[in-house]
């Protein structure tokens, strides 16, 4: 299997652990999930993770917003057969909207519904007026239609239900880039900084992430990454990490882990500030998503 | 110290008093104040323009630190030290549940403060105070206790005579007595279970208290107009036309895309009391990010609209990114501005929008009159439309594999409003470039809701400026680069007569700029400014207020 299955590989089972989460009776949780978060590593080969493998790579947020109580799972699976059977034809097969029926999951009588009761109402007199007929079903049965509708994921940040390739670039077409127009190869090489590039991330967009930002990893407060040289009016000239500056103030690191800051008054101090990642900040100006993709593809194979 | 509070408790009861007598009159909202803040923008221009000049380049040197006073939000002291007494008193408690769900980080102050006959009415979500503007002081503390909801901001009180309004993130409008802080009366504004969440400032107009709401999933905005008095409704504008066949719904696929479109309303506008226009900017369009289920521009999201105020009618509307897909509402502040255009006067209409457009308009019919870009690193349109709107390139939706776009999903500028000084013409932005990578990363276009379905990686600053523009030419008149050592920070902005621009910059410094240059000549170091600041005469003397999370810092000539 090559390095770019499995990667793929990683990713779908990322994707299967969302999907069986939006599937799932469990209340709908917004969630956030972070790009530059590794996601855990499947060998080649494995199974996919269990459905009970905990989404690891999930950081979630306490809802703002009241989450409903877990229905029960038959009362769901029922409802989800007497509305495949009544109402889809018309709201569709996942209750999010067709031809004739609007999208019930964000509907403001279902969203106000507690456990069928505003629904049994529409259903048992139609809205005739829309085009919606009566339905003969018995209110025990609404409340199981109530229930398959409310078990699916509702809010403005609602988990991804799918999965979606990532890798969308020509591997090919990205090396020639790299050693061609792109004049990565001036600054990097495949064999030197960058070998095994490829195999440092399984998720690839944290790599595209990196890719393009030039982002240092563990950069931090103590561990800056731009540095600076400061030269006073008498010619003193002191060089080191830069910890803050704005137009009244700037402090560096030195070498020997000595702070030293100077308030600026116009041109005095002068002061130059180097970043390490000003290249790939300029390239962002310029650069065009059909190389960005092949790039990334061509990286991926990096092992 | 008994001496010294008595004192404190003596000189609340006649400032009370002060208050009582006086209140606030709505016909002086009209008016320019100089020596009150009464409504969110100072007045009704947007301006944010103060034609105050006793603070002034010769002796910004002097301005030094009045007082500082933090409000904590929240149910009140408590804990065996905690006490109360004048400068802290008992807080009132107000709400329709008995425990509070607990939020995170809803203690900053994030929009404007009023200043009423010497009395400073400061919220938070969830909070609000009374404060005395000579000394920092609480009077009072209201306390909320919330259903929950979106807690990102509360952008400040309207006041209508001796009454404050002020909304809830659980989407109530709560009415407080000024003097006393204690509940008239609250009332429902939008439904909690579609989850709208409320945050904007009510402002008053005449015997308008004009309150809006938002949503993050799907649900429509709009704009209500209630009577101060009793908070009946008086009439309701929605963000999105009511059915299909009205104007703006051939702009829709269909009625459910339509009414499920977005568009709230949360930065409150500017007013034309001449032509009883309210002017203010909806939200983005919903899905957020993909068009694939609202094919059209969607009118009225990311819109520029002008309302009339006796009626709620709309009389004109102009939209800065037809059809958006990045988020990028157009709910900033519209300026007005009586001035020349191409050698003639005109009402005019300044707006830097979260996009990175510049748009002037004519104000009175909505004539679109110039566009231009603000930012250098915007990427997402293909060109200019014939009515003036930048019109999107499709390929820089977000993608599978990524799209690298500037601005991010925040904007160029978001929330914080610019200011428009006359005595240089130029108009005032801060602003941020950021490039963003947008994926997609939910296939199933019947899955997207709100703001679901991508990723977003933020990639580089490319820097935060103070941009000042010239609205007749659309040409940058200065940028001033905020140096920082990561990311910076978007700020709101005043101009005074005393030839002085205020704002926070990207270090957590309070900065008093030369409008005419953008070279700074004054700061202090108190933190993220978290509001734009606020300038008004008391007792002879100028204050310059400003906020920095949950603290309040005034400063004033010493002499």
């Amino acid at each position: 299997m090559s390095r770019v299955k499995l990667l793929f590989s990683a990713f779908l089972g990322l994707g299967t652990v969302a999907l069986v989460a939006a599937q799932s009776t469990a209340p709908a949780t917004p969630t956030e999930a972070g790009a530059n978060q590794a996601t855990p590593q499947t060998p080649a080969g494995s199974p996919p993770p269990p459905p009970q493998a905990p989404p690891a790579v999930r950081v979630v947020r306490p809802s703002a917003y009241p989450v409903r109580p877990p229905a029960d799972p038959a009362a769901v699976a029922r409802g989800k057969q007497i509305f495949s059977a009544n109402c889809s034809f018309c709201h569709g097969s996942d209750a999010r909207g067709g031809e004739q029926g609007p999208n019930l999951i964000r509907s403001e009588l279902v969203l106000n519904d507690k456990d069928g009761e505003l629904i049994a109402n529409v259903v048992q007199n139609g809205r005739l007026d829309k085009g919606m007929p009566k339905f003969d079903l018995p209110t025990a049965d609404i409340a199981t239609i109530a229930a398959f509708i409310h078990s699916m994921p509702v809010g403005g940040r609602a988990e991804t239900t799918g999965t979606v390739n990532p890798l969308v670039g020509d591997a090919q077409a990205g090396q020639a880039y790299f050693n061609g127009a792109g004049k990565c190869n001036t600054c990097h090489s495949v064999s030197g900084d960058l070998a095994g590039i490829g195999s440092r991330f399984t998720d690839v967009r944290a790599l595209q992430g990196v890719m393009l930002s030039g982002a240092v990893r563990g950069e931090s407060l103590e561990n800056p990454r731009k540095t600076v040289t400061v030269t006073l009016r008498d010619g003193q000239t002191f060089e080191g990490r830069l910890y803050q500056i704005d137009d009244f103030i700037v402090s560096l690191t030195d070498a020997e882990g000595n702070y030293h800051s100077y308030v600026r008054h116009g041109d005095y101090p002068k002061v130059v500030v180097k970043d390490p990642l000003q290249p790939h900040m300029d390239m962002l100006r310029t650069l065009k998503d059909d190389d960005i993709h092949n790039l990334t593809a061509y990286l991926v194979t990096i092992q | 110290m008994m001496t010294r509070n008595l004192l404190l408790a003596i000189s609340m009861i006649s400032l009370a008093a002060a208050a009582s007598a006086q209140g606030l009159d709505p016909a002086l909202l009209t008016k320019p104040a100089t020596d009150s803040w009464p409504t969110y923008s100072g007045d009704y221009s947007g301006r944010r323009f103060s034609s105050l000049t006793q603070i002034n380049q010769t002796n910004i040197k002097d301005l030094g630190l009045a007082w500082v006073s933090h409000l904590p939000a929240g149910p009140g002291p408590t804990g065996p030290f905690a006490r109360t007494g004048p400068g802290n008193p008992p807080t009132i408690v107000g709400g329709e549940i008995d425990e509070p769900v607990p939020v995170r980080g809803a203690g900053r102050i994030s929009g404007a403060v009023l200043q009423v006959n010497g009395i400073l009415y400061v919220s938070v979500p969830d909070n609000a105070w009374a404060v005395d503007a000579r000394d920092g002081s609480i009077l009072w503390h209201y306390f909320w206790k919330t259903k929950g909801g979106t807690h990102i901001g509360n952008r400040g009180m309207g006041m209508y005579r001796d009454w404050l309004y002020f909304e809830t993130p659980d989407d109530y409008l709560v009415s407080l007595d000024a003097k006393t802080g204690k509940e008239r009366w609250h009332k429902v504004i939008s439904d909690f279970n579609e989850q709208y969440f409320s945050t904007i400032a009510p402002i008053v107009i005449g015997n308008h208290l004009l309150v809006g709401t938002a949503d993050d999933l799907d649900a429509p905005g709009f704009l209500q107009s209630f009577d101060p008095e009793t908070g009946d409704l008086q009439w309701k504008w929605y963000s999105e036309p009511e059915k299909m066949g009205d104007p703006g719904s051939e702009t829709w696929p269909n009625f459910d895309s339509m009414r499920h479109g977005g568009a709230g309303v949360w930065v409150p506008g500017s007013y034309d009391a001449n032509l009883h226009l309210y002017y203010f900017g909806t939200a983005n369009p919903t899905p957020a990010f993909s068009g694939a289920t609202r094919e059209g521009d969607n009118l009225y999201t990311s819109c520029i609209v002008a309302l009339n105020v006796d009626t709620g009618k709309l009389a004109w509307a102009f939209q800065p990114s037809p059809h958006d897909t990045h988020d990028w509402d157009a709910a900033q502040t519209p300026v007005i501005v009586d001035g020349e255009f191409k050698g003639k006067p005109r009402k005019l209409l300044l707006d830097a929008s979260r996009n990175g457009y510049f748009f002037v308009l004519d104000r009175v019919t909505g004539e679109h009159l110039l566009t231009v870009p603000f930012a250098d690193t915007l990427n997402w349109a293909k060109g200019i439309d014939k009515a003036g709107r930048p019109f999107r390139d499709p390929e820089k939706d977000a993608t599978p594999g990524g799209s690298l776009v500037s601005p991010d999903s925040d904007g160029i500028v978001n929330w914080e409003p610019p200011t428009y000084d006359p005595q240089t013409g130029l108009f005032y932005v801060a602003t941020g470039e950021v490039y963003s990578e947008y994926y997609r990363t939910e296939p199933n276009v019947r899955a997207l809701q709100g703001l679901n379905g991508i990723q977003e990686q933020r990639l580089a600053t490319m820097g935060n400026y103070i941009t000042a523009i010239d609205y007749k030419t659309g040409k940058i008149a200065w940028r001033h680069l905020q140096p920082s050592v990561g990311e910076g920070s978007n700020h709101g902005l005043t101009t005074t007569a005393g030839k002085l621009l205020f704002s926070g910059d990207s270090n957590n410094n309070l900065v008093a700029y030369d409008p005419a240059t953008g070279k700074p000549l004054w700061h202090t170091h108190i933190g993220h400014v978290s509001n734009a600041v606020e300038t008004y005469m008391l007792d002879g003397k100028q204050y310059i207020l400003a906020a920095s999370g949950d603290t309040l810092y005034a400063f004033a000539l010493n002499f």
